[in-house]
């Protein structure tokens, strides 16, 4: 009984997503049936596409490097209470000044023009997003339709610097700025074909979780997220940690952007907007915004989309039928947050004689 | 059984009756196989302890919770109460200490909304004139046109009960509906109550702490503990000792806290000074116009008014849950605007009204509500990490000392009683060396037995010489306790005296308003 007791929290944190990924694949199950394909092809296809060899294990991570990253600019700022869906115009102004800041520093060496790449980028995306909490905290503005709105704006300036001022004219097909050049590209990990965004990632979300869980810095965030008048009254500046928080988040999607940059473009352009910042807003919710629990299911994220392209193959499915799957299991996880704290409802639900009456009444 | 549809629509006051209650949540039994019986016209009260099982037997009887055992007569007759449309059918209606109106609508649209069964088409002008001669039947008065929320809390519990009244209740069950309210309001409501009782127009079942209410308006008493009858009797043959008997099960020692003699204050600058305080309420109106008042070590100064006149801002102000327009507030000689570094400095701590919602974050565990003061001090916290087993130990010899039922530390502190969650925030605010302390309202809902253990911390902590600013809606708790008391009203402090030299018809003039003549004859 006290082990059941003591371990419910840790068994409701990872059995309630659990259980909402499989009634979502159930769900998935009937819409491939509907369409006319057989689920368990789809389902083994699935699998192949995102873990069966080394190849798509390669491709899988590669596609979760920024989902870890997108994940953490929302699960970090939801410790303050906030719900931020404005990772995607975080990332691309991460771009953006990563790219500005590689022209600027042309000719230092690459390890240098990398830093100030990703700093650069992490510092922009933590300014926008830490807008939103500022909007909220002292304007009284919504920070989930802010932060929305303003990712509509930083989307809207990426391409109108990408194909404005800050066009290469040798980018014809696909507009770009300046590329970085080769020699300031971050390289991959050794012995594999995925490149060093991926520890980065991993690490920002290990170093998050440490600071959330282990310090004072976390538990003074976890006041404030869970009662900011209770954190005034202990003499925390709640509208210092808000902003703080947003900062942080947003620049963890930034520093997504400037990775994407620098280790995968090459350059700004359009294609850095890839939905990277949105499908972090599922990640943070099926990890239920534990910053260590974003690393794998970023992973099983980035598996399903890597997938998409082998179904396209072999069943001749649109690449968006692993967008239907991800739509699903995002509906269904947010239905299932209310299953908190219930489990043991269900379990020990009495039935009184009198409502039994009532029952049998009707 | 009857099904309710089929009893016959009756007016007038009901005879109640229930036999053998009990209700289970899961292995708790909070409710044991209860009787009570209020003839038509009674006006009962309902005494026990924080959880005694007070609310789940009224929660039963109006159809939150269905029974697992028990029958329940209305007017001799077997009725089954399955949901709250049942209830209201019967007649029964019921007041709750928190309130339950809409705060963006206006109080005529709460009481035209509370009937239910609108029309698609409203026609105002009707339901206006049938609300104006309502409301001409009452002894209240009620701006109809304000919105709810813009009610101070005292106006808003005598709408909830004008609600219940609007819409021809029979029983009338009333949960601790006085707390937020001042004695003469109290009054007000429960004279009224009183009235339509004794002319058999309302049945009253009515939970509360107050004896002297309790003394003042029922005529009949029953005591739950634990779940269990726990005795019963007629007033006025009943005393005030013998019914708190009932309660804890044993004869109370009335000196829990023996009040110190009123030990002169030592002539020593103030520890906390307040000067010309102004602020903001939340819709931008002030609602602090210039307060000045001074607290010495040993001392306690009670602030006296009734609610709405700025006494929740000023504690506010002072926990930083607010900020200043204009003045100055010094603790030790030093600008203070609680700040946590200032707040260490000073040895500053402070019991807010409402814990729950003030003092405490409900979704996180006792043991880290316990820590919210000196998680980032040694032996909590070192170098910026936090030390588990530190805040564990220290949130278990919390528990032990001021008794705090929990089911363990690592529960979350909001499915705690309000008793235990006021105890867990008096530990942490009272385990440290004191210099100031600002209470509001310490004692709002709970059994006297926590009141007194409250009341005693607060005495030992003003003899260890702590500056206690006490603010209440209590004149007795100011009066027992308080060094000094200043009256607030309007957003000022209008009157101060020794509280040896008090006199409670002083007080009340000051706190209706009376400094407004004063003036203008000045």
């Amino acid at each position: 009984m006290e082990l059941t007791r003591r371990f419910l929290p840790l068994v409701e944190a990872v059995g309630i997503p659990v259980m909402a990924l499989l009634v979502a694949m159930l769900l998935f199950a009937g819409f491939v049936a509907a369409v006319g394909q057989s689920p368990l092809e789809v389902f083994v296809l699935l699998y192949k596409g995102a873990f069966g060899s080394s190849f798509s294990w390669q491709n899988t991570l590669l596609r979760a490097a920024p989902l870890i990253l997108t994940g953490l600019a929302v699960a970090i700022p939801a410790q303050a209470g906030m719900v931020i869906i404005g990772g995607e115009g975080a990332l691309a102004l991460g771009a953006l000044t990563s790219a500005v800041a590689a022209s600027a520093l042309q000719g230092a060496s690459p390890h240098w023009v990398q830093a100030g790449m990703l700093l650069s980028g992490a510092l922009c995306g933590g300014v926008w997003i830490g807008l939103s909490g500022w909007l909220r905290q002292y304007r009284g503005v919504n920070e989930t339709i802010g932060s929305l709105l303003l990712s509509y704006i930083a989307i809207a300036l990426l391409n109108f610097f990408v194909e404005g001022p800050l066009k290469d004219p040798a980018s014809l097909n696909k507009p770009s700025t300046a590329p970085i050049g080769d020699a300031n590209m971050i390289g991959n990990l050794p012995g594999m074909d995925v490149h060093y965004g991926l520890l980065f990632g991993a690490i920002f979300a290990l170093v998050t979780w440490v600071i959330l869980k282990f310090t004072t810095v976390g538990f003074a965030l976890k006041t404030v997220g869970g009662n900011p008048r209770a954190a005034q009254m202990a003499g925390l500046r709640v509208n210092y940690w808000i902003v703080g928080a947003a900062f942080a988040g947003g620049s963890a999607a930034g520093l997504a952007g400037a990775i994407e940059v620098a280790a995968v473009q090459g350059a700004a352009n359009a294609s850095v907007v890839a939905g990277y910042g949105y499908a972090g807003i599922l990640v943070a919710f099926i990890a239920r915004q534990n910053p260590f629990a974003v690393i794998p299911v970023a992973v099983l994220i980035g598996g399903i989309n890597a997938a998409g392209g082998m179904l396209q193959r072999r069943l001749d499915m649109p690449d968006a039928t692993v967008l239907v799957l991800q739509g699903i299991i995002f509906v269904v996880i947010i239905a299932s947050e209310t299953l908190n704290g219930r489990l043991r409802l269900i379990k020990f639900k009495p039935l009184s004689p009198v409502s039994a009456a009532i029952s049998a009444k009707t | 059984m009857k099904p309710v549809e089929m009893v016959a629509p009756a007016t007038g006051a009901l005879e109640l009756e229930i036999m053998g209650m009990s209700k289970r949540f899961g292995d708790v039994v909070a409710l044991d196989d209860v009787s009570l019986h209020i003839p038509a016209g009674g006006f009962h009260a309902l005494l026990g302890e924080n959880g005694a099982g007070k609310s789940t037997l009224v929660k039963c009887l109006v159809g939150f919770y269905t029974a697992d055992q028990g029958t329940v007569l209305v007017d001799n007759r077997e009725v089954q109460i399955a949901n709250p449309k049942d209830a209201s059918q019967l007649g029964i209606g019921m007041v709750y200490q928190h309130f339950t109106l809409v705060p963006s609508m206006t109080v005529a649209e709460n009481l035209v909304v509370a009937r239910g069964a609108l029309p698609a088409f409203i026609n105002w002008h009707e339901e206006r004139a049938r609300l104006s001669d309502f409301m001409a039947t009452l002894p209240f008065k009620i701006p109809l046109d304000k919105p709810a929320g813009s009610l101070a809390a005292g106006e808003k519990q005598k709408v909830e009960i004008i609600k219940q009244l609007y819409l021809q209740r029979r029983l009338l069950i009333l949960d601790e509906p006085t707390s937020v309210l001042t004695p003469d309001e109290a009054d007000e409501a429960l004279g009224l109550v009183g009235d339509l009782a004794r002319q058999k127009l309302l049945t009253v079942l009515i939970i509360t702490h107050k004896f002297r209410e309790v003394t003042a308006y029922a005529d009949a008493v029953t005591v739950l503990r634990r779940g269990r009858f726990a005795g019963s009797g007629a007033l006025p043959e009943l005393t005030i000792e013998h019914m708190a008997e009932m309660m804890v099960g044993s004869p109370v020692a009335q000196d829990v806290a023996p009040r110190t003699q009123h030990t002169p204050v030592a002539d020593v600058p103030p520890r906390l000074l307040i000067d010309q305080l102004c602020a903001q309420g939340d819709h931008g109106l002030p609602v602090l116009r210039g307060v000045n008042l001074s607290v010495r070590p040993g001392e306690i100064l009670g602030i006296a008014g009734v609610s709405g006149n700025g006494q929740k801002a000023l504690v506010e102000v002072l926990t930083g849950q607010r900020g200043k327009t204009g003045g100055t507030v010094l603790v030790n000689g030093l600008p203070y605007s609680g700040r946590r570094k200032e707040q260490t400095l000073n040895k500053v701590y402070s019991l807010p009204e409402e814990p729950l919602r003030n003092a405490c974050v409900a979704s996180l565990s006792v043991a880290h509500n316990m820590s919210l003061r000196n998680y980032d001090k040694p032996p909590l916290a070192r170098w910026g990490w936090i030390s588990q087993r530190a805040m564990r130990k220290q949130a278990n010899g919390y528990v032990e000392t001021f008794r705090v039922k929990t089911p363990g530390i690592d529960a979350r502190i909001q499915t705690l009683s309000g008793g235990n969650v006021q105890r867990a925030v008096l530990a942490r605010e009272l385990s440290h060396p004191v210099e100031l302390l600002i209470v509001a309202n310490p004692v709002f809902g709970l059994d006297f037995n926590a009141v007194a253990e409250t009341h005693a911390r607060l005495l030992a902590a003003r003899n260890a010489g702590a500056a206690v600013l006490l603010v209440s809606e209590d004149l007795d708790e100011l009066l027992e306790l308080a060094d000094r008391i200043a009256v607030m009203s309007d957003g000022r402090i209008v009157f101060e005296t020794p509280a040896e030299k008090a006199d409670v018809r002083e007080l009340g003039h000051y706190m209706a308003g009376g400094h407004e003549e004063t003036e203008v004859m000045q």
